[in-house]
Protein backbone atom coordinates (compact mmCIF):
# COMPACT_ATOMS: atom_id res chain seq x y z
CA UNK A 1 0.00 0.00 0.00
CA UNK A 2 1.53 3.51 -0.67
CA UNK A 3 2.03 5.71 2.16
CA UNK A 4 -0.81 8.37 0.76
CA UNK A 5 -3.31 5.55 0.26
CA UNK A 6 -2.67 4.72 4.27
CA UNK A 7 -2.97 8.46 5.27
CA UNK A 8 -6.23 9.31 3.22
CA UNK A 9 -7.70 6.06 4.25
CA UNK A 10 -6.72 6.57 8.36
CA UNK A 11 -7.85 10.38 8.24
CA UNK A 12 -11.03 9.88 5.98
CA UNK A 13 -12.65 6.82 5.46
CA UNK A 14 -11.53 4.85 8.79
CA UNK A 15 -11.73 8.13 10.76
CA UNK A 16 -10.35 7.02 14.23
CA UNK A 17 -13.28 8.70 15.84
CA UNK A 18 -16.20 8.96 13.81
CA UNK A 19 -16.30 5.27 12.18
CA UNK A 20 -14.26 3.30 14.54
CA UNK A 21 -15.59 4.58 18.08
CA UNK A 22 -12.25 5.09 19.49
CA UNK A 23 -11.00 7.43 21.94
CA UNK A 24 -14.70 8.30 22.49
CA UNK A 25 -14.42 9.26 25.93
CA UNK A 26 -12.01 12.40 25.41
CA UNK A 27 -14.12 13.05 22.21
CA UNK A 28 -16.96 13.56 24.89
CA UNK A 29 -14.68 15.19 27.27
CA UNK A 30 -12.08 17.80 25.95
CA UNK A 31 -14.79 19.81 23.06
CA UNK A 32 -16.56 22.17 24.77
CA UNK A 33 -13.92 24.92 23.22
CA UNK A 34 -12.55 24.55 19.71
CA UNK A 35 -8.85 25.77 21.51
CA UNK A 36 -8.93 22.89 23.91
CA UNK A 37 -9.80 20.50 21.12
CA UNK A 38 -7.01 21.62 18.97
CA UNK A 39 -4.81 21.14 22.08
CA UNK A 40 -5.75 17.06 22.89
CA UNK A 41 -5.88 16.65 19.06
CA UNK A 42 -1.92 17.76 19.09
CA UNK A 43 -0.84 16.18 22.12
CA UNK A 44 -2.32 13.15 21.16
CA UNK A 45 -0.36 13.60 17.40
CA UNK A 46 2.67 14.02 19.59
CA UNK A 47 1.94 10.91 21.95
CA UNK A 48 0.50 8.54 19.22
CA UNK A 49 3.86 9.25 16.65
CA UNK A 50 6.25 8.62 19.63
CA UNK A 51 4.13 5.49 20.70
CA UNK A 52 4.62 3.96 16.90
CA UNK A 53 8.04 4.73 16.63
CA UNK A 54 8.95 3.21 20.08
CA UNK A 55 6.53 -0.43 19.80
CA UNK A 56 7.15 -1.38 16.13
CA UNK A 57 10.96 -1.94 16.97
CA UNK A 58 10.44 -3.07 20.57
CA UNK A 59 7.81 -5.78 18.58
CA UNK A 60 9.53 -6.98 15.83
CA UNK A 61 13.60 -6.66 17.32
CA UNK A 62 12.74 -8.21 20.90
CA UNK A 63 9.06 -9.85 20.96
CA UNK A 64 9.45 -11.62 17.94
CA UNK A 65 12.74 -13.13 18.29
CA UNK A 66 12.51 -13.89 22.10
CA UNK A 67 9.00 -15.92 20.63
CA UNK A 68 7.17 -13.44 23.54
CA UNK A 69 4.37 -12.15 20.93
CA UNK A 70 1.56 -12.77 23.69
CA UNK A 71 3.09 -10.42 26.05
CA UNK A 72 2.34 -7.38 23.23
CA UNK A 73 -0.48 -5.92 25.40
CA UNK A 74 1.32 -5.59 28.56
CA UNK A 75 4.31 -4.33 26.62
CA UNK A 76 2.69 -1.51 24.85
CA UNK A 77 0.67 -0.20 27.04
CA UNK A 78 3.31 0.22 29.48
CA UNK A 79 5.81 1.45 27.11
CA UNK A 80 2.83 4.30 26.39
CA UNK A 81 2.54 5.00 30.00
CA UNK A 82 6.25 5.26 30.40
CA UNK A 83 6.60 7.52 27.25
CA UNK A 84 3.55 9.66 28.18
CA UNK A 85 5.57 10.27 31.90
CA UNK A 86 9.01 10.92 30.46
CA UNK A 87 7.20 12.88 28.10
CA UNK A 88 5.95 15.15 30.68
CA UNK A 89 8.66 15.50 32.65
CA UNK A 90 11.00 16.91 29.92
CA UNK A 91 7.95 19.31 28.58
CA UNK A 92 7.96 20.08 32.53
CA UNK A 93 11.84 20.94 32.19
CA UNK A 94 12.72 21.91 29.17
CA UNK A 95 9.67 23.63 27.58
CA UNK A 96 7.74 25.08 30.02
CA UNK A 97 5.96 27.23 27.16
CA UNK A 98 4.70 23.66 25.44
CA UNK A 99 3.77 22.15 28.40
CA UNK A 100 1.92 24.79 30.16
CA UNK A 101 -0.52 24.14 26.52
CA UNK A 102 -0.72 20.47 26.44
CA UNK A 103 0.45 19.28 29.75
CA UNK A 104 -3.20 19.04 31.04
CA UNK A 105 -4.09 16.76 28.71
CA UNK A 106 -0.78 14.56 28.54
CA UNK A 107 -1.72 12.52 31.84
CA UNK A 108 -5.07 12.03 30.08
CA UNK A 109 -3.52 10.49 26.92
CA UNK A 110 -2.30 6.83 28.94
CA UNK A 111 -5.80 5.41 28.48
CA UNK A 112 -6.76 6.89 25.28
CA UNK A 113 -7.17 3.61 23.30
CA UNK A 114 -6.78 5.67 19.91
CA UNK A 115 -3.05 5.22 20.73
CA UNK A 116 -3.11 1.71 21.90
CA UNK A 117 -5.17 0.73 19.01
CA UNK A 118 -2.95 2.45 16.89
CA UNK A 119 0.17 0.96 17.83
CA UNK A 120 -1.74 -2.70 17.55
CA UNK A 121 -3.25 -1.82 13.85
CA UNK A 122 0.52 -1.37 12.89
CA UNK A 123 1.22 -4.87 14.14
CA UNK A 124 -1.98 -6.89 12.26
CA UNK A 125 -1.60 -4.36 9.10
CA UNK A 126 2.18 -5.67 8.56
CA UNK A 127 2.89 -2.34 8.23
CA UNK A 128 7.00 -1.76 8.08
CA UNK A 129 8.21 1.00 10.09
CA UNK A 130 7.90 4.10 7.78
CA UNK A 131 4.02 2.94 7.14
CA UNK A 132 3.54 2.94 10.66
CA UNK A 133 4.56 6.04 11.19
CA UNK A 134 2.37 7.65 8.42
CA UNK A 135 -0.82 5.38 9.48
CA UNK A 136 -0.03 7.63 13.06
CA UNK A 137 0.20 10.59 11.66
CA UNK A 138 -2.99 10.42 9.85
CA UNK A 139 -5.35 8.60 12.57
CA UNK A 140 -4.08 11.32 14.54
CA UNK A 141 -4.89 14.30 12.41
CA UNK A 142 -8.14 12.42 11.96
CA UNK A 143 -8.75 12.68 15.86
CA UNK A 144 -7.67 16.33 15.79
CA UNK A 145 -10.20 16.70 12.62
CA UNK A 146 -13.36 15.17 14.40
CA UNK A 147 -12.36 17.15 17.69
CA UNK A 148 -12.47 20.21 15.79
CA UNK A 149 -15.50 19.22 14.09
CA UNK A 150 -16.98 18.16 17.16
CA UNK A 151 -15.80 21.60 19.13
CA UNK A 152 -16.94 23.86 16.58
CA UNK A 153 -20.95 21.92 16.45
CA UNK A 154 -21.31 22.36 20.12
CA UNK A 155 -20.30 25.85 20.00
CA UNK A 156 -23.46 26.44 17.66
CA UNK A 157 -25.31 24.24 19.93
CA UNK A 158 -25.15 26.68 22.96
CA UNK A 159 -27.30 28.88 20.98
CA UNK A 160 -29.49 26.50 19.27
CA UNK A 161 -33.13 25.52 20.16
CA UNK A 162 -32.24 21.66 20.88
CA UNK A 163 -35.40 19.59 21.94
CA UNK A 164 -36.12 19.03 25.04
CA UNK A 165 -34.93 15.28 25.33
CA UNK A 166 -32.11 15.70 23.61
CA UNK A 167 -30.87 18.70 25.98
CA UNK A 168 -27.19 17.68 27.47
CA UNK A 169 -25.05 14.95 25.75
CA UNK A 170 -27.59 13.06 24.05
CA UNK A 171 -27.83 16.14 20.92
CA UNK A 172 -23.62 15.56 21.28
CA UNK A 173 -23.99 11.62 20.20
CA UNK A 174 -27.03 13.24 17.85
CA UNK A 175 -24.65 15.96 16.24
CA UNK A 176 -21.52 13.08 16.03
CA UNK A 177 -24.10 11.01 14.04
CA UNK A 178 -24.56 13.28 11.77
CA UNK A 179 -21.07 14.27 11.66
CA UNK A 180 -20.23 10.52 11.18
CA UNK A 181 -23.29 10.69 8.30
CA UNK A 182 -21.12 12.96 6.10
CA UNK A 183 -17.71 10.98 6.57
CA UNK A 184 -19.68 7.85 4.95
CA UNK A 185 -19.55 10.04 1.90
CA UNK A 186 -15.56 9.57 1.81
CA UNK A 187 -16.49 5.34 2.06
CA UNK A 188 -16.02 4.84 -1.68
CA UNK A 189 -12.89 7.15 -2.16
CA UNK A 190 -10.40 4.30 -1.82
CA UNK A 191 -10.33 1.23 -3.09
CA UNK B 1 -25.99 -9.72 52.62
CA UNK B 2 -28.20 -6.49 51.75
CA UNK B 3 -24.99 -4.23 51.96
CA UNK B 4 -23.42 -6.57 49.17
CA UNK B 5 -27.07 -6.52 46.90
CA UNK B 6 -26.54 -2.63 47.33
CA UNK B 7 -23.13 -2.46 45.75
CA UNK B 8 -24.20 -5.10 42.74
CA UNK B 9 -27.58 -2.87 41.79
CA UNK B 10 -25.58 0.52 42.63
CA UNK B 11 -23.62 -1.00 38.83
CA UNK B 12 -26.39 -1.76 37.66
CA UNK B 13 -28.22 0.91 37.57
CA UNK B 14 -27.61 4.51 39.73
CA UNK B 15 -24.12 4.21 38.63
CA UNK B 16 -24.22 2.31 35.47
CA UNK B 17 -20.91 2.96 33.80
CA UNK B 18 -21.52 3.97 30.64
CA UNK B 19 -25.27 5.79 31.00
CA UNK B 20 -24.65 7.46 34.29
CA UNK B 21 -20.69 8.21 34.12
CA UNK B 22 -20.23 7.83 30.42
CA UNK B 23 -16.77 6.18 30.75
CA UNK B 24 -16.21 3.19 28.35
CA UNK B 25 -18.29 4.34 25.21
CA UNK B 26 -15.68 2.81 22.80
CA UNK B 27 -16.41 -0.82 23.09
CA UNK B 28 -19.75 0.20 23.82
CA UNK B 29 -20.51 1.21 20.70
CA UNK B 30 -18.06 -0.45 18.74
CA UNK B 31 -19.32 -4.24 18.97
CA UNK B 32 -23.04 -3.14 19.18
CA UNK B 33 -24.33 -3.68 15.60
CA UNK B 34 -25.36 -7.42 16.70
CA UNK B 35 -26.05 -9.19 19.70
CA UNK B 36 -24.00 -11.50 19.83
CA UNK B 37 -21.01 -9.18 19.97
CA UNK B 38 -22.26 -7.89 22.70
CA UNK B 39 -22.69 -10.46 24.64
CA UNK B 40 -19.20 -11.20 23.81
CA UNK B 41 -17.72 -7.96 24.76
CA UNK B 42 -19.95 -7.56 28.03
CA UNK B 43 -18.79 -11.08 28.96
CA UNK B 44 -15.09 -10.41 28.28
CA UNK B 45 -15.06 -7.26 29.83
CA UNK B 46 -16.82 -8.26 33.30
CA UNK B 47 -14.03 -11.71 33.25
CA UNK B 48 -11.23 -8.60 33.62
CA UNK B 49 -13.61 -6.43 35.53
CA UNK B 50 -14.32 -8.99 38.58
CA UNK B 51 -10.89 -10.67 38.45
CA UNK B 52 -8.69 -7.29 38.35
CA UNK B 53 -10.80 -5.93 41.50
CA UNK B 54 -10.68 -9.35 42.97
CA UNK B 55 -6.92 -9.13 42.97
CA UNK B 56 -6.22 -5.61 43.33
CA UNK B 57 -8.25 -5.79 46.50
CA UNK B 58 -6.43 -8.74 47.73
CA UNK B 59 -3.46 -7.22 47.56
CA UNK B 60 -4.34 -3.46 48.33
CA UNK B 61 -2.15 -3.54 51.53
CA UNK B 62 0.65 -4.59 49.83
CA UNK B 63 0.39 -1.45 47.05
CA UNK B 64 2.41 1.39 47.84
CA UNK B 65 0.04 4.26 46.99
CA UNK B 66 2.65 6.19 44.86
CA UNK B 67 3.01 2.89 42.52
CA UNK B 68 -0.63 2.08 42.28
CA UNK B 69 -1.51 3.00 38.82
CA UNK B 70 1.49 0.94 37.25
CA UNK B 71 0.21 -2.07 39.17
CA UNK B 72 -3.30 -1.93 38.22
CA UNK B 73 -2.40 -1.80 34.12
CA UNK B 74 -0.12 -4.48 34.64
CA UNK B 75 -2.49 -6.11 36.77
CA UNK B 76 -5.43 -5.10 33.94
CA UNK B 77 -3.63 -6.27 31.00
CA UNK B 78 -2.88 -9.64 32.24
CA UNK B 79 -6.03 -10.47 32.62
CA UNK B 80 -6.86 -8.58 29.32
CA UNK B 81 -4.19 -11.26 27.71
CA UNK B 82 -5.96 -14.72 29.10
CA UNK B 83 -9.39 -13.16 27.50
CA UNK B 84 -7.57 -12.07 24.25
CA UNK B 85 -5.80 -15.42 24.17
CA UNK B 86 -9.23 -17.90 25.09
CA UNK B 87 -10.98 -16.00 22.55
CA UNK B 88 -8.73 -16.38 19.60
CA UNK B 89 -8.39 -19.97 20.86
CA UNK B 90 -12.28 -21.02 21.42
CA UNK B 91 -14.43 -18.19 19.57
CA UNK B 92 -12.43 -17.04 16.63
CA UNK B 93 -15.28 -15.54 14.69
CA UNK B 94 -16.25 -13.47 17.65
CA UNK B 95 -12.54 -12.87 18.37
CA UNK B 96 -12.68 -11.51 15.06
CA UNK B 97 -15.44 -9.10 14.94
CA UNK B 98 -14.50 -7.77 17.83
CA UNK B 99 -11.12 -6.99 16.44
CA UNK B 100 -8.64 -4.45 18.21
CA UNK B 101 -11.51 -4.37 20.82
CA UNK B 102 -10.84 -7.08 22.57
CA UNK B 103 -6.69 -5.73 23.78
CA UNK B 104 -8.19 -2.46 24.31
CA UNK B 105 -10.33 -3.93 27.17
CA UNK B 106 -6.75 -2.38 28.41
CA UNK B 107 -7.38 0.41 28.71
CA UNK B 108 -10.84 0.74 29.25
CA UNK B 109 -11.77 3.50 31.50
CA UNK B 110 -14.94 1.38 33.72
CA UNK B 111 -11.86 -1.04 34.56
CA UNK B 112 -9.39 1.40 35.43
CA UNK B 113 -12.02 3.73 37.29
CA UNK B 114 -13.03 0.69 39.32
CA UNK B 115 -9.65 -0.50 40.47
CA UNK B 116 -8.74 2.92 41.50
CA UNK B 117 -11.85 4.31 43.28
CA UNK B 118 -13.69 0.90 44.76
CA UNK B 119 -11.42 -2.03 44.72
CA UNK B 120 -8.35 -0.08 46.45
CA UNK B 121 -9.66 0.59 48.99
CA UNK B 122 -12.45 -2.51 49.88
CA UNK B 123 -12.42 -5.90 50.81
CA UNK B 124 -12.01 -9.10 48.29
CA UNK B 125 -15.97 -9.84 48.75
CA UNK B 126 -17.15 -6.65 47.95
CA UNK B 127 -15.11 -5.87 45.33
CA UNK B 128 -15.98 -9.10 43.38
CA UNK B 129 -20.07 -7.98 44.00
CA UNK B 130 -18.59 -4.78 42.79
CA UNK B 131 -17.12 -6.07 39.54
CA UNK B 132 -20.05 -8.15 38.99
CA UNK B 133 -22.38 -5.24 38.94
CA UNK B 134 -20.41 -2.99 37.07
CA UNK B 135 -20.24 -5.98 34.89
CA UNK B 136 -23.92 -6.56 34.64
CA UNK B 137 -24.37 -2.95 33.80
CA UNK B 138 -21.94 -2.21 31.11
CA UNK B 139 -23.66 -6.17 29.41
CA UNK B 140 -27.13 -5.19 29.41
CA UNK B 141 -26.46 -1.31 28.11
CA UNK B 142 -24.59 -2.96 25.21
CA UNK B 143 -27.43 -5.61 24.96
CA UNK B 144 -29.64 -2.87 24.87
CA UNK B 145 -28.13 -0.79 22.48
CA UNK B 146 -27.33 -4.35 20.20
CA UNK B 147 -30.64 -5.29 20.34
CA UNK B 148 -32.26 -1.93 19.04
CA UNK B 149 -29.68 -1.76 16.42
CA UNK B 150 -29.59 -5.31 15.09
CA UNK B 151 -33.57 -5.50 14.69
CA UNK B 152 -34.23 -2.32 13.02
CA UNK B 153 -30.47 -2.71 11.03
CA UNK B 154 -30.86 -5.98 10.10
CA UNK B 155 -34.32 -7.70 11.11
CA UNK B 156 -32.58 -10.22 12.92
CA UNK B 157 -32.22 -10.49 16.96
CA UNK B 158 -29.00 -13.05 18.06
CA UNK B 159 -28.76 -13.78 14.41
CA UNK B 160 -32.71 -15.44 14.51
CA UNK B 161 -35.11 -13.42 12.02
CA UNK B 162 -37.84 -11.64 13.50
CA UNK B 163 -39.06 -8.83 11.75
CA UNK B 164 -41.61 -10.35 9.11
CA UNK B 165 -40.39 -11.24 5.67
CA UNK B 166 -41.62 -7.60 3.75
CA UNK B 167 -39.47 -5.74 6.25
CA UNK B 168 -37.16 -4.11 4.40
CA UNK B 169 -33.78 -3.45 7.62
CA UNK B 170 -32.82 0.04 7.51
CA UNK B 171 -28.88 -0.37 7.09
CA UNK B 172 -28.58 3.23 8.72
CA UNK B 173 -28.67 1.52 12.14
CA UNK B 174 -25.74 -1.24 11.74
CA UNK B 175 -23.21 1.34 10.30
CA UNK B 176 -21.56 4.15 12.73
CA UNK B 177 -24.23 6.89 12.78
CA UNK B 178 -27.31 4.79 13.72
CA UNK B 179 -24.64 3.57 16.78
CA UNK B 180 -24.22 7.17 17.61
CA UNK B 181 -28.23 7.83 17.71
CA UNK B 182 -29.07 4.99 18.88
CA UNK B 183 -26.99 5.51 22.09
CA UNK B 184 -28.33 9.26 22.46
CA UNK B 185 -31.70 8.31 22.56
CA UNK B 186 -30.37 5.62 25.12
CA UNK B 187 -28.69 8.55 27.36
CA UNK B 188 -31.86 10.95 26.62
CA UNK B 189 -34.02 7.68 28.36
CA UNK B 190 -31.69 7.80 30.86
CA UNK B 191 -32.45 10.96 31.85
CA UNK B 192 -35.72 11.02 31.71
CA UNK B 193 -36.24 7.86 34.01
CA UNK B 194 -34.26 9.25 36.66
CA UNK B 195 -35.75 12.10 36.53
CA UNK B 196 -38.94 10.49 36.73
CA UNK B 197 -37.70 8.85 39.82
CA UNK B 198 -36.67 12.31 41.32
CA UNK B 199 -39.54 13.60 41.19
CA UNK B 200 -41.21 10.91 42.86
CA UNK B 201 -38.59 10.25 46.00
CA UNK B 202 -39.38 14.42 46.14
CA UNK B 203 -43.43 13.93 46.25
CA UNK B 204 -42.83 11.16 48.68
CA UNK B 205 -40.52 13.29 50.55
CA UNK B 206 -42.94 16.48 50.43
CA UNK B 207 -46.13 14.33 51.69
Amino acid sequence: MNLGTIFLASLLVENVVLMRFLALCSYVGMTSSVGQSVGMGFAVTFVTVLATAATWPIYHFILVPLGLEFLQILVFILVIASLVQLVEFYLKKNVPGLYAAMGIYLPLITTNCAILAVTFDNITKNYNLIQSIVYAVGVSAGYLLAMVLLAGVRDRIKTSPVPKFLQGTPILFVATGLITVAFMGFAGMIK
Amino acid sequence: MKRLLNILLKGIITENPLLMLMIGLCSALAVTSSVANGIGMGLAMTFVNVFAELVISLFRKAIPNDARIPIFIIVIAAFTTIVDLVMKAYFPELSKAMGVFIPLIVVNCIIMGRVEAFAYKQPPLDAIFDGIGMGIGYTWVLIGIAAVREVLGAGTLAGIQIMPEAFQPILFFTLPPGGFIVFALFISLNIWLNKAQNARAAAKEAA
